[in-house]
Formats: C-alpha cells, structure tokens, sequence
C-alpha cells in the first residue's frame, strides 16, 4: 500500500478529534459501491423472478424428503449387496488406474508446462493441454467417450485420467517454475546431462509436493467416479442412480454412506502421507 | 548415505540395502496392484468397439460440425437459467456456511468438544457428495426444475466454503480480537468488529472462486434434469442432434472461460 496517498486521502489526528469513527467500507469509491450495490440487488430481484417454483409440489416432497432423512438412520446395505459391491469395486478400480495413468503422463506434461525448464514451442503445447483438459468437465468428457468407447468403466477410466493430467500437470508446473534455481544451477555445473538435471537438480525438489497433490487426486478422482455411472462410464453411480428411481432410499442412502466413509478415509491418509513427506 | 566397500575401493551409493529392498517391494506391490485394476477394467470392456473408435470418433465429429448456430435462440434462457443456479446456489450456501464455519473454527465455536465435530461432519459429508448426486435426491424430493438445481448447488457448496472460511477464521490475529474485549465488547461486538474484518477478504475470495466453480457444475446439473443448459444437452443427446450438440459444448466452454477469467479478475482486485 503507498504510504504517502493514503495520508493524503485520510485526515488527520486533528481533524479526527471528536468526530464519531466509522467502519471503513470494503470498497472505497462511493459511487463503485453504490453501483455494485444496486447492480447486485437488481440482478437478485430478476434473478429470483425468474425461478419457477411449485410450492405445492416442494411441500408434498417434503415427506420423501423425510423419508430420505430417516433411511441414513437405517440404511440398508444388504439386500442390493451384490450391486454395491461391483459397483463400489469399480469405482476404486476406476479411481486406481486412472490415478496412475494420469500421474504418469502429467509428469513429463508438467516439466514441459514449467517455463523455467522447456523451450517456448513445447512450453506452449503443454499449456495448451493443460488449458483443455481442465475448461473441460470430467461429466462432459465422459458423455463424449461413452459414445466414442462404449458403455463400461473404459470411458470412466480415461475419462479421470485426462482429467487428472490439467489438475497435476498444472500445479506440479507452478511448483516446478517456483523452485530454488540455484540447487538446479548446481547439478548442471557437474557437467550433468538434461536427464540428471531432472534427476537430481529438480526431483528432489518438488517430490513431497508432487506426492501430496498426487493423494489430493486419487481422493477427489474417487469422488469423481461415484457420479461416472449416472452417464454409463461405470462405478457405483448407476447403481445409485437405479436406487433413487426405485425410490429405495435405504440403499442410496448405504451407497452414500459408504461414499462418504471412503472419502474420509482417503482423506486422513492422504494427510498423513502429506504430513510424513512435507 | 551408505558406502560399500568392493574389491575395487569403496562405492558410494543413496540408499543401503534394505531401504532400497523395501522400496523395490512398495513398487512391486504398486504395479500388481495397477495390473489387477487394469485387468478388471479390461474384462468389462467390449474391445471391438474400442477398435473401432477411431472410425466412431471421427463419424461423431463430421456429423457435429459445424455447430447449428441457428439452435442459440434457444439457448439465452438456458444460459440465464445456469447462471442464476450459480449465483443463487453460491448465495444460499454462503448463507448456511457462515455459521458452520463459526461453529467449527476452534477459536470461535461454543463447545469444542460436541458443536465442532458436528460443524466438522457437515463439511465433510457435503463436501464428498458430487452435485450431480445432490441433484438426483433433490429431484426425487422436491420435483425437477431449477429450484432443485440451487439447492444441490448451495448444499453441495457449505462444505467448500465452510472449511475453507474456518481456516481462515484460525488464522485470525488474536492480538486484534484482544484488544476489542479489552474495550468491554460483548461476545457480538467483537465478533462484528475483531473477527469480521479479519476474515472479509478471505470472505470474499471464496464466494467468488466457489461461483466460478458453480457455474462450471451448474452447466451439467441439467443432466439429471435440475434445469439450466444441461437439459438442452441431454435433449440433444438423446435425439442425436451432434451440430445443437457441439453449439451447447462451445457454449458452456465459453461460459466456463468467462467466469474463471471474471473469478480472477475479482479475485486481484480484493487481494
């Protein structure tokens, strides 16, 4: 902040004397605030306009809703077991493989992205990747493949893999463009070839963020796979997706449940692997 | 770093034998355990028809280009439909985060050991259920349309928002907080002026960055049929209409670009 303009802008001890202290606002300029203001409140007014709602039918829901809340009491996890068991397999065989394919291609994708590393045109094609593969969602991609590939957990699979590589491939380059250039600088004074450089200039450095993220991914990846099934690309979504057509809240509400237990899990593991790496 | 001695001298080398030796078996249990996943998502495959993508993918895409443009006339209420999930959807869930975030952040919550756990609970369990999900249940209840889309959006987003507001909440400084109870505040007051003012700015760069995030889910949650552009999408879909397909992807590409852009615009200004 300078100094100097905003001395000039406020009065001083003086003047401040006996007059009453107001809370400064969060935006300075009065006819900004003024006008983000009224903009704000219009836009609300015709926004809420707009949305049509069957109050009735809200209220008549409002007994499933009921409904829903009390299967958590009592889900049921037994009699669709088969269903939730496959389903749940391929989810974390989807989450699996496709974490690791990922992780692996964004790698090299990520040295390419890092701008103190790669020559400008590569610099530019992996940006390029990266820039496609995250302004694409994974549920549009994967409608994309199911109709390319087929129904099936393939869809699911390379649909999370691409995914993953905008996610890490990105990070990891912003790690990598923010390391300490002088233990690179270093290796190569060694006389190191390219790879050696990497080897041990680079690696050593980004590692324990690379591991981290990595955990970050396969947890939300395993999220990302609960919902695939609801376009056919495989996991427990559709077999979620068949129990709320069924109205069989007891069972979607164990598939939740079990959703909800993994994501946890998943959670405290990966932050202790991030504790014990950082 | 272990040194070996051979009959050559002694050999430097990273790690000594059973690091090495465990490291080896973490990868080998790593690959066959990548093997055996690969081997299940192999057997659900129909592989004649992964041969015969290429042909497949090609097809799609000659059939979908170019887009209809003419179809945009379709799509303006669409669009404001999406964007009114986000916003509302952002708005409600700031609503409800606010006094989880409090409940949960250990320097503000009345009882650390019975509210902030279940503070904790809600966060987790809105924040590991996808939108789309929420969207499912909600239509179930509360019928199809776009109200249900801005419930699941605001559900699915005080998790988000919470965790990330209670975090910022801990890292208040203390002295500040300190020093307004120090002037005889009530529990309000110091709220009101030691910790909100603290906290604005975080406040305001996660409303912002969860709206880019919602708008991105709020184009697909018409999937499942919780209104917005996304029921074009699946009507399209279902009647195989590829160029109205490929004019709806450009579109929510484009809006996906513009509120990340408008996100870190806002986001520069306020930090």
């Amino acid at each position: 902040m300078n100094v100097t303009s905003t001395r000039d802008a406020s009065p001083t001890l003086e003047e401040m004397v006996g007059t009453r202290w107001r809370r400064p606002p969060l935006v300075q300029r009065v006819w900004l605030r003024y006008a983000l203001l009224i903009g704000f409140a219009a836009y609300l007014v015709a926004a809420i306009a707009s949305v049509e709602v069957d109050w009735l039918r809200v209220y008549q829901g409002l007994d499933r809703g009921a409904a829903f809340v009390m299967a958590f009491a009592k889900p049921d996890f037994v009699s669709r077991a088969d269903a939730i068991w496959n389903g749940m397999v391929e989810s974390i065989v989807i989450t699996v493989a496709s974490s690791v394919v990922g992780i692996l291609i964004s790698i090299p994708i990520a040295l390419g992205a890092a701008r103190n590393i790669a020559p400008v045109p590569i610099y530019m094609i992996c940006r390029g990747i990266i820039a496609v593969s995250r302004a694409l969602q994974e549920i549009i991609v994967a409608i994309l493949l199911v109709a390319i590939f087929g129904f099936g957990p393939l869809a699911g699979f390379l649909t999370l893999s691409f995914a993953t590589i905008g996610f890490l491939s990105k990070l990891l380059a912003e790690d990598i463009e923010s390391m300490d250039r002088s233990q690179a600088e270093a290796v190569r004074a060694t006389g190191a070839r390219w790879s050696q450089w990497i080897d041990y200039g680079v690696k050593p450095q980004v590692i324990p963020r690379l591991i981290g993220l990595s955990m970050y991914r396969v947890d939300i990846n395993f999220r990302e796979s609960a919902i695939l099934g609801l376009v056919g690309a495989g996991g427990i979504g559709a077999t979620l997706n068949t129990a709320f057509d069924r109205y069989e809240y007891d069972t979607a509400a164990a598939i939740l449940l079990l959703i909800i237990g993994i994501v946890m899990a998943l959670e405290y593991l990966s932050g202790l692997i991030r504790a014990r790496v950082q | 770093m272990p040194v070996i001695e051979t009959a050559k001298g002694p050999e430097w080398r990273l790690r000594n034998q059973r690091e090495a030796l465990t490291r080896w078996s973490f990868w080998l249990v790593g690959v066959v355990v990548f093997l055996w996943c690969w081997a299940r998502i192999s057997e659900a495959t129909t592989w004649f028809f992964v041969w015969d993508a290429p042909s497949i993918a090609g097809d799609i895409f000659e059939r979908a280009t170019p887009p209809r443009w003419s179809y945009m006339d379709n799509l303006w209420l669409p669009i404001w439909d999406t964007l009114n999930i986000a916003t509302l959807g952002t708005i409600g869930a700031l609503i409800l985060a606010v006094p989880v975030a409090f409940l949960a952040a250990r320097n503000t919550t009345p009882s650390a050991l019975f509210i902030r756990p279940i503070a904790l609970l809600i966060i987790v369990s809105t924040r590991s259920i996808n939108s789309l999900i929420w969207a499912l249940l909600l239509i179930a209840i509360i019928g199809p349309g776009v109200f249900a889309g801005i419930v699941a959006i605001a559900i699915r987003s005080i998790g988000f928002c919470a965790k990330l507001l209670y975090e910022a909440i801990e890292e208040i400084d203390h002295t500040q907080v300190e020093a307004i109870t120090a002037t005889g505040a009530s529990r309000w007051q110091v709220m009101v002026y030691g910790i909100v003012p603290q906290i604005m700015p975080a406040f305001a760069g996660i409303s912002v960055f969860r709206w880019d995030i919602n708008i991105r889910e709020s184009t697909v949650l018409g999937l499942v049929g919780a209104g917005g552009i996304g029921l074009q999408l699946q009507a399209s879909l279902n009647t195989l209409a590829w160029p109205q397909v490929s004019l709806i992807l450009l579109v929510i590409l484009a809006a996906v670009v513009l509120s990340e852009w408008v996100s870190a615009k806002v986001r520069g200004a306020i930090i």
